[in-house]
């Protein structure tokens, strides 16, 4: 078990070093980094002497070690827009895009969960075809059209939800959080839809088609013939052990979540790392796509991580075939 | 007589398919009693599961009770409403199935399993439960079951995980077990101790067993009479050692000439030409006219009702005493 | 289920055209059955045409800023009160005729979708080819890589292949250099997929008899790779690659929609969606809404299309 984790967090590292390198190429060769210190229309005689003392001139090996050692520390260079550091930026905006995210999962999940069960025990049922067809539409409708349709519904026509922004927050430490007034949990209900209804649609299907497929299992009817009620087998077998591939599944979207997020923060103008990212590309600000694309690695490799742990307690023949491997 | 622990009635069960109706099970009677092993034999597809399942109320759709009666303990089962059903099941019949490897649910320790149906069907409270869970695991023999109690499935063997099943299905001291291919998955030494536990469990309690099974060999050793199935119906039921030494009907005379024996002087065994018509495509008259070296012209035409010979019930034209050809087979 | 069984006895006949095949084939018999794939197709064949004609059949090149009258701006739909010929479905802020528009942003969208998906081909089947045939490092590497890759959703990663050319070439780029970047992106976002099918196929043909049958004959390796093992994948790829035309569709109709995609003097479908959402809270709705709906049923037919042909070549997936 503990080898397991530990051989996993060497893959996760060596993730992360493949993106550190990209992430480092892009910040030296497609970025000039003295265009974080000096303005456009500086001597060229001024800017060599920035180069020099960037150490610019040191080999590449020595530039790459430097930038992963500065990365480690969480400093990415300047932003040339907003000639701010690229980590206070990034700080600044991460606790709105991480409570989107959190709460697209949640709506994703429980929707999900909840559809894909009744779907999977009443698959006759009008209300399942009704599920089976809005799941195709999600998963045709690029995010930004839901977002617009969400808007114009709510926003436009009826005025009962704001179109933009994440209301009042709350300071706590450095963490801003909407979760603690009326007009930032009021912001966050139709980013959420948006952001989690693609999640939501395929963690469905997958629990539909799981549940159909452990229904047929020998241990329910085995649980149905030790005269188990319909719930104890329904809600406490069946469900459980279609679990793992929900995990799986919420675990491996949830970096598409933190990139999708990109999309619905430009709709809603949501002040997260995503819009920042998006003004960053239209900008060419190299430092910040730099420092994201790393940030978002690093977020994706702890989740994967934790996936993995998840998994060994949801499975018990996992916990003993990771202790002893064959 | 006292009253059967078991009693089916004139049992018909179909499946609808979108090619027409298959009789799956087309009319059959029998009786269990207290403590009485009653084995039933046939190729796969006779009908042996089905029976079963119809008995424990698990026919499921497209599937269903098309006609007759099951009665347990005088009690009619076949038409109780689904929760009433449930409570019966687990509670007054308790079921083993085939494999013991997929039987149980891999997530949950044997403990939750055990106490899940122990509470299910009686009022104990947990610690009660887990007492009697691990009396009963001591009781099919599990060793060290206070120990092994809390180990999920995946670390018991074969054999063990059979015993946890048979423990499953002893947990509310039911009145008949239906034994589905006990046997069949597990390993030829281990199958032995299973059948003379399921002895032991029926003698020592009274219960009644159904033993499915398509082992002659096992029924010969466990059954106390035994009915012999083909195509959804009964061909003959009788007492195990007459069935299996003088059988009458002639697929039980092809099915016990296919088991090899010690006593019987022939030189090879006797094979069954053909194989059992699908369900889809059963002959008029007696399903099992095709094969029957015997064949006269009526069985192509009337279906044989089951004639009491002797100890023996047999649904055969051959024993029908206003059949002219009756002396033909001796 | 019931379909497969129906369509397993093979033709008695053998037809010797490839059209004649193609209309005895299973492939088309499932295709009659499902009238929702007729329609897809229906519906996928209008949307080219109204790309294909769009310099014909349109009251105006929105293109063309000469065309444009600020006059006719933000006309609503010809159905309500204040409805103009020949705009039908009314116009935008610059006088552009939504409809004409549309065509022509449909141009624009099918054009960078079926470059980007042609180009994600050629690059993923090229490098599954190679990586399966050559094995050892290269073979690790690429598939390292694609695995990295596959981390990260195909948007972020054009996102960033769009910044950075776009930081690499420099300044304001021109309507051309911009629809390049995009199906350059586009193509770089979507190959993983081809690559490892088609090294998947490497590695079981590989060590086929036939493989060495052709080798001893003296065929070189290359076209022994493209001859035989780009057949058995041609299925797999053509689905993978309708598949991914709807997703390249969206993805460019995303990037033109946050801003970074094509122009507003050359607009995509996405583009005009991100021009209409200016103006929703003006109450102009139909400048968002047509395109949208242009844009939904476009990919909704396309992946319907995807689905059917997944089904038909794959009748054990079912």
């Amino acid at each position: 078990m503990f080898a397991f984790i530990i051989r996993r967090a060497f893959q996760a590292i060596g993730v992360l070093l493949a993106v550190g390198i990209i992430s480092f190429a892009m910040f030296r060769f497609a970025g000039d980094p003295v265009n974080q210190i000096v303005s456009l229309d500086t001597p060229a005689a001024e800017r060599e002497q920035v180069r020099r003392s960037l150490g610019l001139d040191d080999p590449v090996p020595v530039q790459f070690a430097r930038y992963l050692s500065s990365a480690v520390r969480g400093e990415f260079g300047v932003s040339y827009q907003f000639r701010q550091p690229v980590s206070d930026l990034l700080a600044e905006r991460m606790p709105a895009t991480l409570e989107l995210a959190l709460c697209a999962t949640l709506f994703a999940i429980g929707f999900g969960v909840l559809m894909g069960v009744y779907s999977g025990l009443k698959r006759d049922s009008f209300l399942a075809k009704v599920f089976q067809t809005v799941s195709l539409i999600g998963i045709s409708l690029p995010t930004f059209l839901i977002g617009i349709l969400l808007i114009y519904l709510f926003s436009v026509i009826l005025g009962w939800l704001p179109s933009y922004g994440r209301g009042d927050t709350v300071r706590i430490g450095w963490w801003t959080t909407g979760f603690l007034t009326t007009s930032g949990l009021k912001a966050l209900i139709m980013p959420s839809i948006t952001l989690g209804l693609f999640q939501m649609t395929l963690i469905m299907r997958i629990v539909r088609a799981e549940m159909l497929e452990v229904l047929r299992t020998d241990y329910i009817k085995f649980a149905r013939a030790r005269g188990l009620t319909t719930r104890a087998i329904h809600f406490g077998h069946a469900l459980k052990n279609t679990l793992v591939p929900v995990i799986t599944i919420v675990g491996l979207q949830f970096g598409s979540v933190i990139a999708f997020a990109i999309i619905t923060e430009t709709v809603f103008q949501w002040p997260g790392m995503g819009l920042l990212f998006v003004q960053a590309v239209q900008n060419v600000d190299i430092p910040i796509m730099a420092a994201y694309l790393m940030l978002v690695a690093l977020i994706f490799v702890v989740i994967n991580l934790a996936v993995d742990i998840l998994y060994t307690v949801v499975d018990p023949r996992l916990r003993t075939s990771i202790r002893q491997p064959a | 007589m006292t009253q059967p622990v078991l009693s089916v009635r004139d049992l018909r069960v179909e499946f609808v398919t979108r090619r027409g109706i298959l009789k799956a099970i087309d009319g059959i009677s029998f009786d269990i009693g207290k403590g009485e092993v009653l084995g039933v034999v046939g190729e796969s597809g006779a009908g042996k599961s089905v029976t079963g399942s119809a008995v424990i109320g698990l026919i499921d759709p497209p599937g269903r009770i098309a006609g007759g009666e099951i009665l347990l303990s005088g009690m009619r089962i076949d038409n109780l409403p689904p929760e009433e059903m449930r409570r019966v099941r687990g509670k007054r019949i308790g079921m083993i199935f085939q494999d013991p490897l997929t039987s149980l649910n891999p997530l949950y320790r044997v403990s939750e399993q055990l106490v899940e149906t122990i509470r299910t069907h009686t009022n104990l409270s947990a610690s009660a439960a887990r007492k009697r869970a691990i009396d009963l695991l001591a009781e099919v023999g599990i060793p060290a079951p206070e120990r092994r109690i809390d180990s999920y499935p995946h670390e018991f063997s074969g054999g063990m995980r059979q015993r946890v099943v048979i423990a499953l299905a002893l947990c509310a001291e039911p009145e008949l077990i239906i034994a589905d291919e006990p046997t069949t998955a597990l390993d030829v030494s281990v199958q032995a101790q299973i059948i003379a536990l399921l002895k032991k469990l029926g003698r020592e309690h009274g219960t009644a067993i159904m033993l499915v099974t398509h082992d002659m060999g096992v029924i010969a050793e466990t059954a106390d009479r035994v009915a012999v199935m083909y195509a959804g119906r009964i061909a003959e039921i009788g007492p195990v050692r007459d069935v299996v030494q003088n059988p009458l009907h002639p697929y039980a005379k092809g099915l016990m000439g296919a088991i090899p024996s010690l006593e019987s002087d022939t030189d090879r065994l006797v094979q069954i030409p053909g194989s059992m018509p699908r369900l889809s495509a059963i002959p008029p008259g007696c399903p099992f006219n095709p094969r029957c070296p015997y064949v006269f012209d009526r069985c192509r035409v009337e279906r044989p009702e089951p004639i009491q010979h002797s100890e023996h019930r047999v649904a055969c034209h051959l024993y029908d005493q206003s059949s002219v050809r009756s002396e033909a087979v001796a | 289920m019931a379909d497969a069984i129906q369509a397993a006895p093979a033709p008695q006949t053998q037809p010797t055209t490839w059209a004649g095949r193609f209309f005895d084939s299973d492939v088309w018999a499932s295709f009659k059955r499902s009238k929702l794939t007729m329609a897809a197709a229906f519906l996928t064949l209008l949307f080219v045409a109204a790309a294909v004609l769009a310099g014909v059949v349109t009251p105006q090149d929105p293109f063309d800023p000469a065309q444009l009258e600020l006059m006719n701006s933000r006309l609503p739909p010809i159905w309500s009160a204040e409805g103009q010929m020949p705009f039908l479905l009314g116009t935008d802020e610059q006088g552009r005729d939504i409809l004409s528009a549309i065509f022509y942003g449909l141009r624009i969208s099918l054009a960078v979708g079926i470059l980007g998906v042609a180009f994600s081909a050629t690059l993923g089947i090229t490098l599954g080819l190679v990586a399966g045939y050559v094995g050892g490092t290269v073979d690790a590497v690429i598939m390292r890589i694609a695995d990295v890759q596959l981390t990260f959703p195909a948007i972020l990663i054009a996102l960033l292949v769009d910044g950075v050319v776009k930081s690499v070439l420099g300044g304001q780029l021109d309507e051309v250099t911009t629809l390049s970047v995009l199906v350059f992106s586009i193509g770089l976002s979507f190959w993983v997929q081809y690559a490892r099918t088609v090294r998947g196929s490497v590695m079981v043909e590989k060590n086929k008899d036939y493989i060495a049958a052709a080798r001893l004959i003296g065929l070189p390796a290359p076209v022994i790779m493209v001859r035989h093992v780009l057949p058995n994948v041609l299925g797999p790829v053509l689905v993978i690659a309708t598949i991914n035309l709807a997703l390249a569709i969206i993805t460019e109709a995303t990037l033109s929609f946050l801003g970074t995609g094509m122009p507003e003097t050359m607009p995509s479908i996405g583009t005009l969606i991100r021009i209409g959402n200016n103006y929703l809270f003006s109450g102009e709705w139909w400048i968002v809404a047509f395109p949208g709906i242009a844009l939904a049923l476009l990919v909704l037919a396309i992946n319907l299309l995807g689905d059917w042909l997944r089904d038909a070549l794959n009748p054990k997936l079912r």
